[in-house]
């Protein structure tokens, strides 16, 4: 038998580890550039570096988004897409604003209870997805204005009151300690990584009949990563009451489309089965930067949208060049 | 239990798709400790019947049985809590997964805290592969990233790896090369002697001869007779009804090299595992390009297409040179090129076979921007006439005919675009012994008016026969050069694997 041709090129397991991971990679390098510039932008317009004070406020601002990221990221491994995060969000939003209370007791409770009403919305949306045989796109489209119209019935108006313990466990305004919770939710994600839920959610996203003829069961898979999904958007909807001190049924609606630029920018593939959530959350971060850069330079905040989506088409572009590139070699 | 009970059995089975029989009353006994061969023309109903043994289909009426008990299989792991396990012939494989994750789907190994352990994922993977003998496949590269007769052996790997009781490969060596058959045979021989049942299936006569205990033939969606002893050209009457050539087609005479200016010529073309190689190919040549996976005729072929990246080198068509950036240019200088992974490389499955057979010639269908659907037809459907593919209509969408069949229609594609470079990489792949023959005569009657054809194949019986002169690649480099008349198989082969040093 010749030497084999082949088992020269094997790779080792840390470049294996770099070829195969170049979505987050490229989401680090753009959160870095994205950071440099914006270091850059504060300096020329304030004459000193952004410090505590601007980590504080963009950790916590960023974090509904870095959990609706999650959310979005678990719908997206399946191949299909969530457009409800944002009626998830509302709906929590509400809900946490009227109810949470003053004692820790309820607080918790209720806290709980917000969560399993996201799992509930992520059930139907799963249930119909996987049982009804219908388009994702269509169930959320729809999932979403119920939910929006569920939000506004529970909290006409803007307000509510979101007590200042709780304001200070999630979105503490005095210290990035928020950053925990990003943390704690890459751990997360590293253990659900290596669950059967975890497997099953990339591989029916790889290929749903081929995942299925080696015993996963796609139905259960995917309403599963729907529930967790709609409980990340709950969780996603009680930062956002901690870290606004009241609540708004509308606020969260922004948050369908900017999760779902979190993920690309994130390198988590809308064809489903590719990539991972850790990428989403830098993505996060990584669109806050942006708005932060663009408030900076003064652009008129009714072109903000337009720069947003330019720089996404261009990230983009980026990205899938370069994959394309260290996939050739 | 008894020796007479079959270890597993089909009888009658029936099952539509829409409007398309696939198999009306179709029955099959395999014993166990015998390997068992299904042949049939292209769209017969083999890997319909093996889906059905395999739990992937629900037969619309029939019985199956499985150590003589009837079973119902509502999905394929209830054939494996049976004992039985399927290589399907598109591949299960999840592509952006590694392979350890293939290998081991479902069954990974477990750190105390219940979580998959990764580390021990890939060495187990590895030593399951290791333990096959195969060692070139590496556990931790994405099954995408891998060659195809790889993934190939991933599959069966994945399937032996459970010590069946029952295994069904459906055209296990359709993507493999000599070595790998022999490994794969090595395996099944292995799996007989310890009692177990193979039913397979091939297009491959050598293949069937070398191995089969016994043969059933299909035609038409039902069996038609099962033996155990049959010469290839009874199979082929049986399985096409008639009498048909087997033969391999006359070479046209070899064009004079100096007669002519080449049709193709390639000057120091480097690429990623391909070291500068260089050749010209005559029009009304055949040349044909061996060697062992992975050794760099792929890459080759890519960068003959535009497809891959060239790193250096020239490329002349009939004495200019020619810039290959992508397949566009390639197709404008009159390069075809039939690539191996018609999945993933060339068909669009939910699209009709209309739709894939005129998607090389858009540009030459169209007046002012617009498609003339009459001519489209018309085309599409002289070139489905042409090449025998067997579909319900021009409008069925492409995913739905069998393996072979699809293979034609990709063919078939290239063809209409009435290249002056033809490649054709592993075209007979899965292709019926008698389509085979019209497809070498095809190409013989191609390379007689004056084309360059350039072919790759996995089966060394095809180069020996096909080509005027057979360039064998090794460690991307071309290691050696055969001339017809008097190539034989044997040649072909041990120039592949011969000891570099
Ligand atoms: N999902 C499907 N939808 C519609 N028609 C189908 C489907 N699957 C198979 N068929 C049809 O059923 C017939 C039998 O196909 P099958 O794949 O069993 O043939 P085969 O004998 O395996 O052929 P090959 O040698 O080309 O692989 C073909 O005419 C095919 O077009
Ligand atoms: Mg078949």
């Amino acid at each position: 038998m010749p030497p084999d041709a082949v088992a020269s090129s094997r790779r080792s397991r840390v470049a294996h580890a770099l070829a195969q991971n170049v979505g987050l990679e490229l989401a680090i390098a753009m959160l870095v550039l994205s950071v440099a510039i914006y270091c850059a932008i504060y300096y020329a317009a304030q004459g000193l570096l952004p410090g505590g004070f601007e980590l504080t406020t963009t950790v916590n601002n960023t974090m509904p988004l870095v959990l609706a990221a999650v959310a979005q990221t678990l719908v997206v491994l399946t191949r299909g897409i969530d457009l409800s995060v944002g009626g998830v969000i509302d709906l929590t939003n509400a809900i946490a604003a009227i109810g949470l209370g003053d004692s820790l007791a309820q607080m918790v409770a209720v806290s709980v209870a917000v969560l399993m009403v996201g799992a509930a919305c992520g059930l139907l949306n799963g249930v119909l997805v996987a049982y009804g045989r219908l388009q994702p796109i269509l169930v959320t489209l729809a999932t979403l204005s119920i939910f929006q119209g569920v939000a506004i019935r529970v909290l006409p108006q803007p307000g509510g009151q979101v007590a200042e313990g709780y304001t200070a466990a999630l979105a503490n305004p005095s210290g990035p300690v928020s950053l925990l919770y990003a943390v704690l939710l890459a751990l997360i994600w590293w253990g659900l990584r290596r669950t059967r839920l975890g497997i099953g959610i990339y591989a029916i996203g790889n290929d749903e009949s081929a995942a299925e003829a080696h015993g996963i069961d796609a139905r259960r898979t995917k309403i599963l990563a729907y529930m967790l999904g709609g409980t990340f958007s709950a969780a996603a909807g009680l930062f956002l009451a901690a870290n606004a001190t009241a609540g708004d049924a509308t606020t969260g609606n922004g948050y369908t489309l900017t999760s779902i630029v979190a993920v690309v920018l994130g390198g988590v593939s809308l064809f489903g089965g590719r990539g991972s959530a850790v990428g989403a959350m830098l993505g996060a971060f990584i669109t806050t930067m942006i708005v932060n850069i663009l408030f900076f330079a003064q652009i008129d905040p009714l072109y903000q949208a337009f720069y947003e989506g330019l720089f996404l088409v261009g990230a983009v572009l980026l990205a899938g060049g370069i994959g394309r590139l260290v996939r050739r070699s | 239990m008894s020796q007479d009970v079959p270890a597993v059995e089909a009888v009658n089975l029936v099952k539509s798709f829409g409007g398309v029989r696939a198999l009306q009353g179709a029955s099959l006994a395999a014993a166990a400790g015998e390997v068992h061969a299904l042949v049939g023309e292209n769209g017969a109903g083999k890997s319909t019947v093996i889906k059905a043994l395999g739990g992937r289909v629900q037969p619309d009426g029939g019985e199956i049985r499985i150590g003589g008990r009837q079973v119902r299989l509502p999905a394929p792991p209830t054939a494996h809590a049976l004992g039985a396990w399927t290589v399907f012939q598109e591949l299960t494989l999840l592509p952006g997964m590694t392979v350890a994750e293939n290998l081991l789907l479902a069954r990974e190994p477990r750190t105390r805290l219940g979580l998959v352990d990764r580390r021990r994922l890939a060495a187990n993977a590895e030593s399951v592969l290791a333990g096959l003998g195969v060692h070139h496949i590496d556990p931790r590269a994405l099954v995408e990233d891998i060659p195809l007769a790889e993934r190939q052996m991933v599959e069966i790997v994945r399937a032996i790896s459970h010590d069946p009781r029952i295994l069904f490969l459906d055209e296990p060596t359709s993507s493999l090369v000599e070595r790998e058959v022999v490994w794969l045979f090595g395996q099944i021989r292995r799996l007989r002697a310890k009692g177990a049942c193979i039913v397979f299936t091939s297009h491959r006569w050598n293949e069937i001869r070398s191995i089969a205990d016994r043969i059933t033939v299909f035609r038409g969606g039902r069996d038609v007779g099962c033996f155990t002893e049959l010469s290839e050209e009874d199979a082929v009457t049986l399985m096409t009804g008639q009498r048909v050539e087997t033969f391999f087609p006359p070479l046209p005479a070899a064009p004079r090299a100096a007669d002519h200016r080449p049709a193709l010529e390639v000057r120091n073309l480097a690429a990623p595992r391909l070291r500068p190689v260089s050749f010209a190919v005559a029009p009304g040549e055949v040349l044909g390009i061996g060697g062992l996976a992975g050794h760099g005729h792929r890459e080759l072929f890519l960068a003959l297409f535009g497809a891959g990246r060239a790193t250096g080198g020239q490329v002349l068509l009939d004495g200019k040179p020619v810039r290959l950036r992508n397949p566009r240019e390639a197709e404008r200088a009159g390069i075809a090129l039939v690539p191996e992974d018609r999945k993933s490389e060339g068909l669009l499955l939910p699209m009709s076979v209309r739709d894939n057979l005129s998607l090389a010639l858009l540009r030459r269908l169209s007046r002012a921007g617009l498609l003339r659907r009459g001519l489209e037809r018309q085309m599409a459907g002289g070139e489905v006439q042409r090449l025998k593919v067997r579909t319900a209509s021009l409008a069925a969408p492409v995913g739905t005919l069998s393996g072979g069949n699809q293979q034609k229609v990709l063919l078939g594609r290239w063809l209409l675009t009435d290249p002056r470079v033809l490649l054709l990489y592993d075209v007979t792949r899965g292709v019926d012994v008698a389509t085979k023959h019209e497809i070498f005569e095809l190409m013989m009657r191609l390379a007689g008016e004056g084309r360059a054809i350039l072919f790759y194949s996995s089966d060394a019986e095809e180069l020996a026969h096909l080509g005027h002169r057979v360039l064998v690649m090794r460690e991307g480099r071309m290691a050696a050069e055969l001339r017809a008349p008097g190539i034989t198989a044997e040649h072909v082969v041990s120039a592949a694997v011969r000891d570099a040093a």
